[in-house]
């Protein structure tokens, strides 16, 4: 069972710029069921056509407004939901048609980070057995050495020894973000996704928990994913940008190049409607009239057509393809072709 | 600002809150002071847990009787009435008519079972002398005004038929539908998307404007803050620490907390070298286990033993305007370059 642990060095990673994370084409539909024998009638369309790749050491970061899917593509690069179709491949191995068996293997290396940690720890489990139980499942350390493993897990989250004969209730929420973190990192993984891990956090502890994943991440040299609806979050933590609106792409940036050169009108649309944190040059916000379209029913062509105020004819009626740039950004509108 | 020489609508003085809890009794407000002033908007600012709730639902008196306690002492002066004490009748003709109140989660202030006209016609029923047509004229022309789009259909439907900006607007067209003096916004934008976040604010600055109603924003996020406030009270731990208007605030904050808070906030298109944020240590303390000093003490840089034996008042220093509740507190020195005095 256990997997062929690669040892993360305790040295500087260098960046090799190596493709780490290769996602092709993933589509997720949800089915919706109804009528008198409940058949499926009609799809959530979450997921339509995205394909990216985190370079080794690299962080992607995901933005877009609830509902855009970008939930979704982090629990499908994981495997953790089926892709209706599409290909998602680490270091050139293709995972999405892997067996229970092989996934396993898999699985050790590629972690997921919540939102709400105390939802994802098990609430009757000591911080101990919580992370025992992941370690001693796949074989990382031996019972010998566990709680010296679990004593060192700790330390690197940044929570006190005496933390770990708790319950997941005793502590804060950001000292359980530390746990998920912790518990994320138990596997020695070389990818991790993280969805939302800030979003409920005061901002005195979300700058604590930001600064923990960055010493992390460089500490271990892990590749991340990083999924978050506040742009100035991801602009600080993130090499790469990647905008979603309706389940498609609709920008891909990298993130010190996000606020001067970005193009696509909903790109702007975000940052504009972001309030800026000095009063002095206070502007008016953009407002963008409307909401989100249902994804039950996308409109045809951009899903952004109908809240954008560049909006032409052809817009309505066909998609444009994601154009990419020479700096590395692309983009998907016929605006900006 | 648009503080002006007229006198406050609104005058909270020595605002107590305590609630009996299975470990005793906590004092989840303790000595707040502040006034609004007509059409202006003062945000409240602060963590989870500082007390920023509390005190607009002491204002309101929307606090379970059973285990809360608001001080007798405690004054918050509305037109002659202090509503501290009045009783439920007079409260129950202040609320949703003169102050107004909008909470962060609409779905749940919203009544599923009703329509959104049933909702608007309950609040002019009983706060109005309109006749029935007019009313369900003037719900509609409520409903325009939040700009919700056809509003003579929407009159008809369901709050679960509704997005979640669209419930905040109607929300909002109920608070306002009595022309309130005060609207109360209790995180009014905390759980919508940036999108329509900008939709609801520049709404609720539109009819600040319009109808010249005075706003007390509670809110953790100091970008809206930033946006939409003329006034900032800065809460910590139970304890209002700081007051300015907004650009000072943001400019010159006094106090440690203000200033770290402040710093801790991943600034737009402004990377630190390391590209780690500044960070405040620790947690807020446990409001059981309240230091007997200044109550930031063990998170702040500047303590010193003077901190740990005496709690700083909360009294202006350097600037007039402006008081704070720390011993040592930060930019003192008025900057006469550009003649700031603060």
């Amino acid at each position: 069972m256990s997997a062929p642990a690669t040892e993360p060095a305790k040295a500087k990673f260098e960046r090799t710029g190596k493709a780490f994370i290769k996602a092709e084409n993933l589509v997720k539909k949800f089915p919706v069921r109804g009528g008198m024998l409940n058949r499926v009638i009609n799809h959530v369309h979450a997921v339509t056509d995205v394909s990216f790749t985190i370079a080794q050491g690299e962080t992607l970061g995901v933005v877009g407004e609830s509902g855009c899917g970008k939930s979704t593509l982090g629990k499908m690069v994981i495997r953790l939901l089926e892709p209706t179709s599409g290909k998602v491949s680490i270091e050139g191995q293709e995972i999405t048609g892997l067996d229970h068996q092989h996934m396993m293997s898999v699985r050790r290396r590629m972690q997921i980070i919540f939102q709400d940690p105390y939802s994802s720890l098990n609430p009757r489990l000591t911080v101990r057995s919580l992370l025992k139980e992941a370690i001693s499942f796949h074989g990382i350390v031996d019972n010998a050495q566990m709680d010296s493993y679990i004593d060192e897990l700790i330390a690197t989250v940044g929570m006190r020894p005496e933390s770990k004969d708790k319950f997941p209730h005793e502590f804060s929420g950001g000292q359980r973000q530390r746990l998920g973190i912790a518990r994320a990192l138990a596997l020695k993984p070389e990818f991790i996704v993280a969805d939302e891990p800030v979003s409920a956090l005061d901002v005195s502890i979300q700058a604590q928990v930001l600064n923990l994943m960055k010493d992390l991440k460089e500490q271990f040299g892990l590749t991340m994913m990083f999924i978050s609806h506040d742009l100035k979050v991801v602009e600080h933590f993130c090499d790469q940008v990647m905008v979603m609106y309706l389940g498609r792409v609709m920008e891909k940036i990298p993130s010190d190049k996000l606020r001067e050169e970005c193009e696509h009108p909903y790109t702007r649309a975000l940052l504009g409607s972001n309030p800026i944190d000095d009063p002095d040059e206070r502007r008016p916000l953009t407002v963008l009239e409307g909401d989100v379209p249902s994804p039950l029913n996308p409109p045809p062509g951009c899903p952004f057509a109908g809240r954008c105020p560049e909006v032409m004819d052809r817009c309505r009626v066909e998609m444009p393809p994601l154009q990419y740039r020479v700096n590395g950004q692309a983009v998907a509108c016929w605006a900006r072709m | 600002m648009t503080q002006s020489n007229a006198n406050p609508i609104l005058e909270v003085r020595g605002l107590t809150t305590r609630f009996r809890t299975d470990r005793g009794i906590v004092t989840a407000v303790d000595d707040v002071n502040f006034d609004v002033y007509p059409g202006e908007t003062i945000g409240i600012v602060g963590e989870s847990g500082c007390g920023k709730t509390v005190t607009s639902k002491s204002i309101m008196r929307l606090l379970p009787e059973r285990n809360s306690i608001i001080e007798p002492s405690s004054k918050v002066m509305f037109k002659g009435i202090n509503l501290a004490t009045a009783d439920e009748k007079t409260m129950r003709e202040v609320r949703g008519d003169q102050v107004a109140m909008i909470f962060q989660e609409p779905m749940t202030s919203l009544n599923p079972v009703f329509t959104i006209g049933w909702q608007l016609n309950e609040a002019l029923k009983y706060h109005t002398k309109l006749s029935k047509q007019e009313r369900k004229a003037r719900a509609i022309e409520m409903l325009r005004l939040v700009e919700i789009p056809n509003p003579e259909q929407r009159f008809k439907e369901y709050p679960h038929q509704l997005s979640g900006g669209m419930r905040q607007r109607v929300m909002i067209a109920i608070a306002l539908c009595c022309e309130p003096d005060i609207l109360i916004a209790d995180e009014p934008t905390t759980a919508l998307d940036v999108t329509i976040q900008a939709q609801v604010l520049a709404l609720m600055a539109g009819l600040k404007e319009k109808l010249n109603t005075a706003i007390l924003l509670i809110t953790h996020d100091l970008g809206v803050v930033a946006q939409v406030c003329d006034r900032v009270i800065v809460m910590y731990a139970g304890r209002v620490i700081e007051q300015a208007s907004v650009s000072d605030l943001f400019k010159r904050p006094q106090h440690p907390y203000t200033k770290a808070l402040l710093e801790s906030i991943p600034k737009a298109g402004r990377k630190t070298e390391d590209g780690r944020l500044p960070t405040i240590k620790g947690i807020v303390p446990s409001l059981f286990e309240l230091p007997k000093g200044c109550r930031f003490q063990d998170r702040c840089k500047y303590k010193e033993q003077k901190c740990v034996d005496i709690e700083p008042d909360l009294i202006p220093h350097a600037f007039p305007d402006r008081p704070v509740r720390c011993h040592f507190p930060l930019n003192q020195n008025v900057d006469l370059t550009t003649g700031a005095t603060g």
